[in-house]
């Protein structure tokens, strides 16, 4: 999926995390931060990655503002942002497909 | 990712709990509370401008998070709003055990969500008839109806009152003795009776009166209710306790199904109990009994 425009999911309340997206060149820029970066960056890190693999986006600037996600919840936000931001949210979502 | 066990049509359903699944915070521990069925809600409780997000947060829920004995039932948003058809898709996919019809008006809502729930079982692969349905009647035209909503499919596992809409409707304010609402719950309860389906009240949203609360519970028991809509964990404990069984009742019904299972082998229909006559027609009264003590941890046999 390519990213066109700017998008924002989930919240900045507790076992949640905001996730914004937005337009960029050259490959992925990734910004994590975290309620729990010492002990779970890294693992963020690779949902988030790995998440938008799956979902076949190369390029973009993404935001991480974690508030102690489980990794489902992760997921999701990220799947929200990028869905968003190419429009395609509010149906059709490739359930079990590139959403799992 | 966890599979979920096929949703048993008829089962314990004395507790029913909303929780917003847009909500992280919430839903991670829904399991933990000894509820009996949680309500995972993507219509009243999520704004419209996050009912898309609320989905991706219900899928990932229903698939990873292990909600154990729990039921996971998902209310989804009315027919008249361009949002149940996702839903709909999204609940099936996650292997939801049911779906809560909002707004039920008429046989045909649940047959339009009936038809929708087997489009999307044979789109993921999911078994045909899995998912279960119930619904809300939240209009004076529902209860009307209620009867043919409660036969309108095999799927339908019961129907429940909705107070807030339906007062609206009804000009009426929620009253200490049920009386605004006797007659609907009355007319929903002998529906859901005459069609075989289980029948559930609606939440009590004064978190402060317990006594209140305690009251309208003890009247829905009395009514026949099956059990009641939640809004709150604190809210669990007193039901299961008001509709929890006596160790009289436990004894008898014990006895009763295990002498009815001993006839039924000799070949005798009826037969007498400790002087009391016994035949089919009570049997399944008792094996309710026997597994609502199970729930509650009074009854440790195997007869159910």
């Amino acid at each position: 999926m390519t990213i066109e425009k700017s998008a924002v999911a989930g919240t900045l309340e507790s076992s949640d995390a905001q996730i914004t997206v937005e337009p960029a060149q050259d490959g992925i820029q990734l910004e994590i931060s975290s309620s729990v970066m010492n002990q779970y960056g890294r693992q963020i890190k690779a949902t988030v990655l790995d998440t938008l693999e799956r979902l076949e986006v190369t390029s973009g600037r993404v935001t991480v503002v974690d508030k102690g996600a489980l990794d489902c919840t992760l997921k999701a936000r990220v799947e929200c942002a990028v869905f968003r931001a190419c429009g395609q949210s509010e149906k059709n979502i490739p359930w079990g497909g590139a959403v799992k | 990712m966890i599979p979920r066990p096929t949703p048993e049509r008829f089962r314990l359903r004395r507790t029913m709990m909303f929780m917003n699944a847009q909500k992280p915070g919430l839903i991670k521990d829904a399991y933990i509370y000894g509820v009996d069925s949680i309500m995972l809600d993507l219509e009243d409780a999520v704004a419209e401008n996050q009912k898309d997000a609320a989905r991706f947060s219900l899928y990932h829920a229903l698939k990873t998070i292990d909600y154990g004995d729990t039921e996971v039932i998902v209310r989804i948003n009315g027919l008249d709003t361009p949002h149940w058809q996702e839903d709909i898709r999204v609940c099936v996919a996650g292997g939801a055990d049911g779906i809560r019809i909002a707004k039920c008006e008429s046989a045909q809502d649940v047959k339009i969500v009936e038809e929708h729930v087997e489009k999307a079982e044979r789109e993921f692969g999911v078994e045909v008839g899995r998912t279960l349905l119930m619904a809300a009647l939240e209009s004076p035209k529902g209860i009307m109806n209620a009867y043919e909503i409660c036969a309108a499919s095999d799927r339908m596992f019961g129907v429940a009152i909705s107070g807030g809409d339906f007062r609206k409707c009804m000009q009426t304010k929620p009253t200490a003795d049920g009386i605004d609402m006797l007659f609907a719950r009355g007319q929903m309860l002998l529906a859901a009776r005459a069609a075989g389906v289980q029948c559930f009240d609606t939440v009590f949203t004064d978190l402060d009166d317990m006594e209140g609360f305690i009251n309208e519970v003890r009247q829905n028991k009395a009514m026949g209710f099956d059990g009641k809509s939640l809004i709150n964990p604190k809210q669990i404990r007193p039901v299961h306790e008001i509709f929890a069984t006596t160790e009289k009742e436990v004894a008898q019904a014990e006895a009763w199904v295990s002498a009815f299972r001993e006839a039924q082998a000799r070949g005798v229909g009826v037969f007498t109990v400790n002087g009391k006559m016994v035949d089919a027609a009570f049997i399944p009264g008792a094996e309710r009994t026997l597994r609502l003590a199970k729930a509650c941890g009074m009854y440790e046999g195997d007869l159910v």
